[in-house]
């Protein structure tokens, strides 16, 4: 079975989708994505969606699992790279994506994870109760 | 003169609702529609190719490109001999789900096209047919 390769890349994960995802596909990423989150530690999960022509209800929710789960797991999760085309498109559907973070591109989302890894690290050092909160 | 082409997938399997996809996308493109319409028809297609398989049990979709003197687009029929929607009005407003879904399917899919068209009867099946013009 076809599988989506997973990166690790400092303290976060990264996942580019390059295929048309099928059903078996987006559970099996769902799964292998947790799986990794829990063997390497990472505080993040870096999705690039560029090549993907189109998202529907289904690729959507999709990405807000694994948003949900890897929460849970103390990852955050961004998605990014998504084409204006299919921006415009979520937003007319009515997808909002909820809890679903995203960037313009990957080298911002890394920024954005790498910002909250560091606050968190500070914030642990201090023994902040909730050290990933909002500010 | 008309021109009407037309392909038929049948919808067994989630790999069938990706190349109902991929048909659309070529029809699409074909008929010159822009890209963020092709998107649109294409992600509309995506949910009801979905709804056709689950909760339909499989059916058809018909793909046809459609070239007219006044107008240029594509037309997806989708079939199925499932159990029909009891109540259009309802399976249309947004929230709505009876499977696994968000709820967006049909009445999401409905503001993605120009042209929107549900016969159902009860035991006996569902037909939606969408367009997007140029």
């Amino acid at each position: 079975m076809d599988r989506i390769p997973i990166l690790k890349l400092g303290h976060s994960l990264l996942v580019t989708i390059q295929v048309d995802m099928h059903d078996r596909l987006a559970m099996a990423l769902e799964e292998d994505l947790t799986q990794k989150i829990v063997s390497s530690g990472a505080k993040g999960v870096l999705i690039d969606i560029s090549a993907l022509e189109i998202v529907d209800s289904f690729i959507g929710r999709t990405l807000a699992n694994i948003a949900g789960v890897s929460r849970m797991l103390d990852a955050d999760t961004v998605v990014v790279g998504m084409r204006p085309a299919v921006a415009i498109t979520l937003v007319e559907l009515g997808l909002s994506l909820p809890g679903v973070r995203t960037a313009l591109n990957a080298e911002r989302g890394m920024a954005l994870i790498s910002r909250r890894v560091a606050e968190a690290d500070r914030d642990g050092a201090a023994d902040a109760p909730d050290v990933h909160g909002d500010e | 003169m008309s021109t009407v082409t037309s392909e038929v997938l049948a919808i067994r399997t989630g790999d069938d609702v990706v190349r109902v996809r991929q048909g659309v996308r070529t029809a699409a493109s074909k008929a010159g529609l822009s890209l963020v319409d092709q998107t649109k028809i294409i992600t509309a297609a995506s949910e009801l190719a979905r709804n056709t398989l689950d909760y339909g049990g499989g059916g058809t979709a018909r793909i046809e490109l459609v070239q007219e003197p006044m107008r240029r687009g594509v037309r997806i029929i989708f079939e199925d001999q499932g159990p029909g929607i009891p109540d259009v009005e309802q399976a249309l407003s947004d929230g709505f789900t009876t499977g696994r879904g968000l709820g967006l399917g049909l009445g999401g899919s409905k503001r993605l096209c120009n042209e929107f068209r549900i016969e159902t009867e009860a035991g006996k099946g569902t037909r939606v047919t969408i367009a997007r013009w140029r």
